[in-house]
């Protein structure tokens, strides 16, 4: 299946878990927080999340700005 | 150190701060720089951005900030609306462990000046959620007491527009504000250089937030110790007492003998 994960759609395996999905753009153990399709995912539950076809994940981390 | 100087804190969100210099990192050439300023700056409370990751980046600011025992704040700038904003307040939330934020919601990216209803909205949402909510707000008095009313932990007007450092253009409205306000004032963006930050001090407000005078002066580290003392030296200052402004001369030499 196709998901969108920061923006950028890839190719993934059908019933992907989130967890799995981040590790795609991070291996950050701290620092970062997730999103599908706008809703905050606490990290708790990203093992047992999982996407469909179409979502929208977003990764989040702390950046230089404001 | 003496009493004068020692006991002074800032108390803002329940938690005393020996600075009153709170920094931005936004616009530093790179990470080693950003580190040395903050340093030079003495800030204990340090705002970021949050962002998508970048697989390839290399280092992180929130390390420059641990190393160093500086706090985060992390913002919510580049949202423009109270939705996008409450979002990336729980996002920086369940990321940084804190439920502090800086909350940004501009209008455009031209002026980048707040959105005054889209900010009240989600600041009314995030107190409601348990946030400490420090909202970036025009030099607005009446705006700044309303989002008092709504909870916030406090208010940071702008002086000029971000980035922009044009120092404070409406000195009047910010001691009103000051005057009228029951939590920290902190001026949030305009600064240039460190006269108006000891400017913002000297007007009463509690602290001075600010990035881009430091981090992109010629020498970030060496603007960054101005601010620290300038920041300081304002604020003594504001507690001192300015003498009343004359039209004529007030001779400074007893008169008889001469």
């Amino acid at each position: 299946m196709v998901i969108v994960i920061n923006g950028a759609a890839r190719h993934v395996a059908d019933d992907l878990s989130l967890d799995r999905a981040v590790s795609l753009v991070s291996d950050a153990a701290t620092g970062i927080a997730a999103a599908v399709n706008g809703e905050l995912v606490r990290r708790a539950s990203w093992q047992s999340t999982r996407l469909a076809a179409g979502d929208e994940v977003e990764v989040l981390t702390a950046v230089q700005g404001g | 150190m003496t009493d004068w100087q020692a006991d002074d804190p800032l108390l803002l969100g329940g938690q005393k701060f020996g600075s009153r210099l709170i920094m931005g990192t936004g616009g530093a050439p790179s990470l080693d720089v950003l580190g040395r300023a903050l340093t030079a700056s003495g800030t204990e409370l340090t705002t970021v951005a949050m962002r998508r990751v970048d697989p390839g980046s290399r280092g992180s600011v929130l390390d420059v900030l641990t190393e160093r025992g500086i706090q985060v704040l992390p913002n919510t700038a580049g949202c423009f609306t109270a939705a996008e904003a409450v979002r990336t307040a729980k996002l920086a939330a369940e990321a940084l462990g804190t439920t502090w934020v800086k909350l940004e919601v501009i209008a455009d990216e031209v002026t980048l000046l707040p959105d005054p209803v889209e900010l009240l909205d989600a600041a009314e949402q995030l107190v409601a959620g348990g946030f400490t909510v420090l909202p970036y707000t025009n030099d607005d008095p009446v705006l700044a007491k309303r989002l008092e009313q709504a909870g916030c932990a406090a208010v940071m007007p702008l002086g000029a527009p971000i980035g922009s450092g044009l120092g404070i253009r409406n000195p009047h409205n910010i001691e009103l504000m000051v005057q009228a306000a029951s939590v920290p004032v902190i001026l949030d963006a305009g600064i240039g250089t460190a006269s108006d930050a000891a400017l913002a001090m000297e007007l009463g407000c509690d602290a001075v937030l600010l990035a881009t005078a430091v981090t992109r002066a010629r020498e970030p580290e060496l603007m960054a110790a101005a601010m620290r003392s300038a920041v300081a030296a304002g604020r003594l200052a504001y507690r001192a007492g300015r003498i009343p402004k004359r039209r004529y001369a007030l001779a400074s030499s007893p008169a008889a003998g001469a």
